[in-house]
């Protein structure tokens, strides 16, 4: 299995991740500031800023294309409950 | 001729108001309505002087736009007061800066009756529009706004400001350049209702104001303080919020005011980072812990550790200490499965401040299961503070092995603070487990 590693820079904590991994999977138990509200992509409150790797990153969907624009997100941000690390290294803090 | 005793007086004009619309600025109607017998708002502020919901009409000269509405109950008031103003056909625009309830009871009627209009709000207010007009939504014309976007009304504009979280997502302001009135919804606010709508004719307001900032805006002070940046350099000569008397006089005073209530009421005396641990302790063994990590943190130079026995004060001054700390440690005994009482009110009133991003930690004694602080941990995470190091729990007294654990646990809590901390790498399968 290929790997990937997921690095939340505010708690300087790496975790070595499967493909496919929610960020908020992992945020929450490793006690990153990225948390959530709603957990269905609505809502905003997990945006997340991508530091490092966001080519390793799944595509947003239209759902999470609406809620960054909505929510005036950089081109760095991301929604933590929506996208998934698929491979390489990602690194990611608070948005 | 004098007043027989038993005489009613009339009603205070504080109370029944203005009958009609009143003028704010050339061009600029009051349309608002009075509350004056609320006394909670929001569950969360008690308001001994009740409120107003104030809402603006604006004439240009080709149309009108309307700047937020009242809460429900007072649409009725609203639309009386609209009416002797304009007509619905010649609504251009509905500005919405902020979609709490209070200011959007009315929206959906207005829409209904003026199709025509056009709705503009922030970004980030389209999902509560969404919710509060249902199945109308897809057929109201609606445009999203943010600074640097205007509203044409023929001879004058609108500008609009993004001041997100003041003190919602969606919160933004409306400037009106050549009467000099800016727009700022609940940002200036203050629930006081004195029919007299101005804060140069009305009784002493200062106390809701100051009151209204502390309960609503204090959680959002920092960005309370970006928004005032960038409001400051406009040449206004009122400020118009959505509840409380309308700032003519004096506006800039105001706008000094809110940003002193916007600073830190313990402003930190050095460049060191401050780390404050709080507990509660049944038999000491918390305490014992809570001391171990004091002194262990202490080792880390550049951290100001200080540690606090909650039992003995009030919760308010430490809320003031926490507010300009960067992290805080919360010991508490495991008492029937639960974290203690004083722990849970210490924990309940932190969403009075800003939380966002301090260093937050869990520790404590306990004698069969442990769970305070796991508990204490999730609430900590729920006001977004970031937890590296997984909570210290002790079975009963700790040892003198256990003690060094607490004072290991204060050096990485400190270096976590002081950036110092070595960089962890952990497993899918470890945290999993967690």
């Amino acid at each position: 299995m290929e790997k990937a590693t997921l690095t939340f820079t505010d708690v300087s904590i790496t975790v070595n991740v499967p493909p496919g991994t929610r960020i908020i999977e992992m945020s929450e138990k490793v006690g990153s500031g990225i948390t959530y509200g709603c957990r269905e992509g609505e809502c905003g409150t997990c945006l997340t800023h991508v530091v490092e790797g966001a080519e390793n990153l799944s595509e947003p969907s239209a759902l999470e294309m609406r809620v960054l624009s909505e929510n005036l997100a950089g081109s760095d941000d991301r929604l933590a409950c929506q996208c998934r690390v698929l491979g390489g290294n990602v690194k990611v803090r608070p948005g | 001729m004098s007043v027989p005793p038993f005489a009613l007086r009339p009603p205070a004009p504080r109370t029944t108001g203005p009958e009609g619309p009143v003028t704010v600025a050339p061009g600029v109607t009051w349309i608002g309505a009075l509350d004056p017998g609320l006394r909670s708002f929001d569950v969360i502020l008690k308001t001994s002087n009740g409120t107003t919901y104030n809402s603006y009409l604006v004439r240009g000269s080709e149309g009108v736009a309307v700047i937020d509405t009242v809460k429900a109950e007072f649409t009725g008031a609203f639309f009386k007061r609209f009416e002797e103003s304009a007509s619905y056909d010649e609504i251009r625009y509905i500005v919405l800066n902020h979609l709490e309830p209070d200011h959007t009871g009315a929206v959906p009627e207005l829409v209904r009756r003026a199709p025509q209009a056009e709705i503009l709000l922030s970004p980030r207010g389209l999902p509560m529009l969404r919710a509060l007009l249902g199945a109308e939504f897809d057929n109201a014309k609606v445009r999203p706004v943010t600074t640097g976007h205007s509203a044409d009304l023929g001879d004058r504009k609108l500008d609009f400001i993004n001041t997100p979280y003041v003190h919602w997502p969606d919160t933004q302001c409306t400037w009106l350049a050549d009467a000099r009135v800016l727009f700022t919804c609940d940002l200036f606010g203050s629930h006081f209702c004195d029919g007299r709508l101005f804060e140069d004719q009305v009784d002493d307001f200062r106390l809701a104001f100051d009151n209204y900032f502390d309960r609503i805006m204090r959680p959002f002070r920092s960005f309370v303080t970006s928004a005032l940046d960038k409001i400051e350099p406009l040449d206004f000569a009122v400020l118009a919020p959505a509840h409380g008397p309308i700032l003519r006089s004096a506006p800039r005073d105001w706008l000094a005011r809110t940003r002193l209530l916007a600073t830190p009421r313990r402003k930190a005396d050095s460049a060191e980072k401050v780390l404050l641990i709080f507990y509660v302790s049944a038999y000491g063994s918390t305490a014992q812990l809570a001391q171990a990590i004091h002194d262990g943190a202490e080792e880390e130079p550049g951290v100001r550790v200080s540690l606090f026995d909650l039992e003995g004060s009030d919760i308010s001054p430490f809320l003031d200490l926490i507010e300009e700390a960067d992290g805080i440690a919360l010991g508490t005994p495991t008492i029937n499965g639960d974290a203690v009482r004083t722990v849970w009110d210490m924990l309940a009133r932190l969403v009075d401040i800003e939380t966002k991003g301090k260093l937050g930690a869990a520790f404590g004694s306990y004698g069969w299961s442990g769970e305070a602080v796991r508990l204490v941990e999730a609430r900590l995470q729920g006001l977004k503070m970031r937890l590296p190091e997984p909570g210290l729990r002790v079975k009963l007294h700790p040892s003198p092995e256990e003690l060094e654990e607490g004072r290991a646990f204060g050096r990485r809590l400190a270096q976590q603070l002081t950036g110092t901390a070595a960089p962890r790498e952990i497993d899918f399968a470890e945290l999993a487990a967690r």
